[in-house]
């Protein structure tokens, strides 16, 4: 027995092998407002997490913790397996191109068009590629997002749902094993809303990512989740699947659904 | 009583702390700029753009207002000089005050005006749409891509418009003088060049490109450190022109003192 718990304490990998995130007792405040209190999560390789939750309840500023724009407080947040709150920037960094973070508004830059846009980030990550070869990942990857003739506007000429998909082209293009998804239907009409939880869908099957997905969209927390937490008072007030927290004893959790 | 006196001190201690905060945050920022400037990868293509945007926009602004401050000058200073007799020492006073005050200190100011408030302003939004956080998050440095290019371009750009200014402004002279006499254009050259010596010119060249400094680096540090929502972009802009001017000001006094001493 006691040799096998030294190994697991020298060995985190064996402890993390299918988590790709965990985080323990994270705390966050802002001056007085204690917004995270003890935040407990942990997404599985492969699995989409959807995290539910009043507006102000806290759920940007933990995924933004997951990429270290955000210091924190107090606990623990392992990314493949490496507390990132303990990383120098160059560290973190490594972690960040593993890492897809679709802002809840896009955050596309405005000064550049969409091409530069999506080249900025994979012409200084992969310097080697000739920029013929830059020319046509740009081209694949709005061909998966579904818009291939926006390539020469600027972001200014784009409709909402158009950024929401170019700022997932973005984070697709260094092909990341997680994706953060910030509220990626909201402000969109049904049917946008749809096409972009498919979308998501697409992206986790193809590129075999793990991702978590902020909404208030049920429709599509039902259609993309693997599993769902909602975030309440700073901490995780629930947690389980889509039909599980559907039937829940707890009123207040029943509330989200309908 | 006691009350609102005791409350008094808190503000005025919480207002100093601020200062003190202020001016600590900005020293951090300003250093850092020395430490990312000679670190690859070099960021070509943005300060080029930002010579560009910077330098040849601002253009026709110092033009105008370049040639303004030579015809007023001259044209103020005129009567005064004519009382003394002195009326044939017009050119080269003009020239002089323009190359060692008024031409550097005017056209900082008029960029501070229009550089600075448009940095602040860039940057400022980029804070609040979250763009800068999209470039950290995709692990690229935006200090480097943003900040240092604009930095390298005012320093740059602000000398040289100062010297384009100083030329504009003598040129301006020359029309002043006109407008009470009939001077010959190679007279007044003559008469300007043989006044102006090396130690008219480098002091004041030099403290150009600390004006220039001051006025990427005021811009970018209230961009960069604007709050959430739409209204800190104007403010940033707005607290960066206000700022950046005075800080001019009082690189001027101490450049005047430094000079005084060295030269
Ligand atoms: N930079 C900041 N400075 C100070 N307080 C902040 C900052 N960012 C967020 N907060 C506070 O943290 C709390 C949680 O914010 P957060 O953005 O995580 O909410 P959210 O759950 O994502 O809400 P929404 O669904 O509306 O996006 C809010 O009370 C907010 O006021
Ligand atoms: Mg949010």
């Amino acid at each position: 027995m006691i040799p096998e718990k030294i190994i697991q304490e020298t060995t985190p990998v064996s402890k993390t092998d299918t988590a790709v995130i965990e985080i323990k007792e994270l705390y966050k405040s802002f001056g007085k407002n204690e917004v995270l209190k003890g935040v407990n999560l942990t997404v599985k390789k492969g699995e989409n997490l959807v995290i539910l939750g009043k507006s102000g309840s806290g759920k940007s500023i933990t995924i933004k913790c997951i990429v270290g724009l955000l210091a924190i407080d107090k606990g623990e947040i392992n990314v493949f397996g490496t507390d990132i709150t303990k990383l120098d920037n160059a560290g973190l960094n490594e972690i960040r191109v593993r890492i897809g973070f679709l802002f809840q508004n896009a955050a596309l830059y405005d000064s550049m068009s969409v091409r530069d846009n999506l080249g900025f980030t994979l012409k200084r990550h992969a310097k080697d590629l000739s920029s013929e070869e830059v020319e046509n990942q740009i081209k694949e990857i709005l061909e998966s997002v579904g818009l291939s003739e926006a390539i020469d506007k600027m972001p200014s000429e784009l409709s909402g749902g158009m950024r929401k998909r170019i700022g997932l082209a973005r984070t697709l293009i260094l092909k990341p094993e997680i994706i953060l998804y910030d509220e990626p239907t909201t402000g969109l009409d049904t049917i946008t809303s749809r096409e972009i939880s498919e979308l998501v869908l697409e992206i986790q099957k193809k590129y075999k990512t793990s991702s978590v997905i902020i909404t208030h969209d049920m429709a599509c927390a039902k259609h993309t989740s693997d599993r769902l937490m909602i975030l309440k008072d700073g901490i995780i007030h629930a947690e389980g699947t889509y039909e599980e927290l559907e039937k829940s004893d707890d009123e207040w959790v029943r509330s989200f659904f309908i | 009583m006691n009350n609102i006196v005791a409350a008094k001190k808190e503000s005025v201690i919480n207002y100093m702390k601020d200062i003190f905060n202020d001016v600590g945050n900005v020293t951090i920022f300003a250093l850092r700029f020395f430490k990312e400037v000679v670190k690859p990868p070099y960021e070509m293509k943005e300060f080029i753009k930002q010579c560009y945007v910077i330098g040849y926009k601002s253009l026709p602004l110092v033009t105008i207002t370049g040639f303004i401050m030579g015809l007023v000058l001259t044209l103020q200073s005129r009567p005064t000089l004519a009382k003394f007799g002195a009326e044939s020492w017009l050119p080269s006073m003009v020239a002089l005050s323009l190359i060692r005050e008024i031409a550097p200190v005017i056209t900082a100011l008029i960029c501070a005006g229009k550089v600075s408030s448009g940095i602040g302003a860039e940057l400022g939004s980029m804070k609040v749409t979250e763009q800068i956080d999209a470039m950290e998050v995709s692990a690229i440095n935006p200090y480097k891509y943003l900040v240092v290019t604009r930095i390298l371009a005012t320093t740059l750009m602000i000398p040289l418009l100062v010297i384009y200014a100083d030329g504009i402004g003598i040129l301006g002279g020359y029309v002043g003088i006109n407008i009470h006499s009939d001077v010959n254009f190679h007279r007044y050259l003559a008469q300007v060049l043989e006044s102006i010596t090396f130690l008219d010119i480098f002091p004041a060249t030099i403290k150009t490109f600390f004006f220039g400094f001051f006025i990427g680096m005021i811009g970018c540090y209230k961009g960069f450190n604007a709050a959430n929502g739409t209204e800190s972009v104007g403010k940033a802009a707005n607290s960066a022109v206000v700022t950046a001017s005075l800080t001019i000001f009082i690189i001027d006094m101490l450049a005047v003192q430094l000079t005084d001493l060295f030269f």
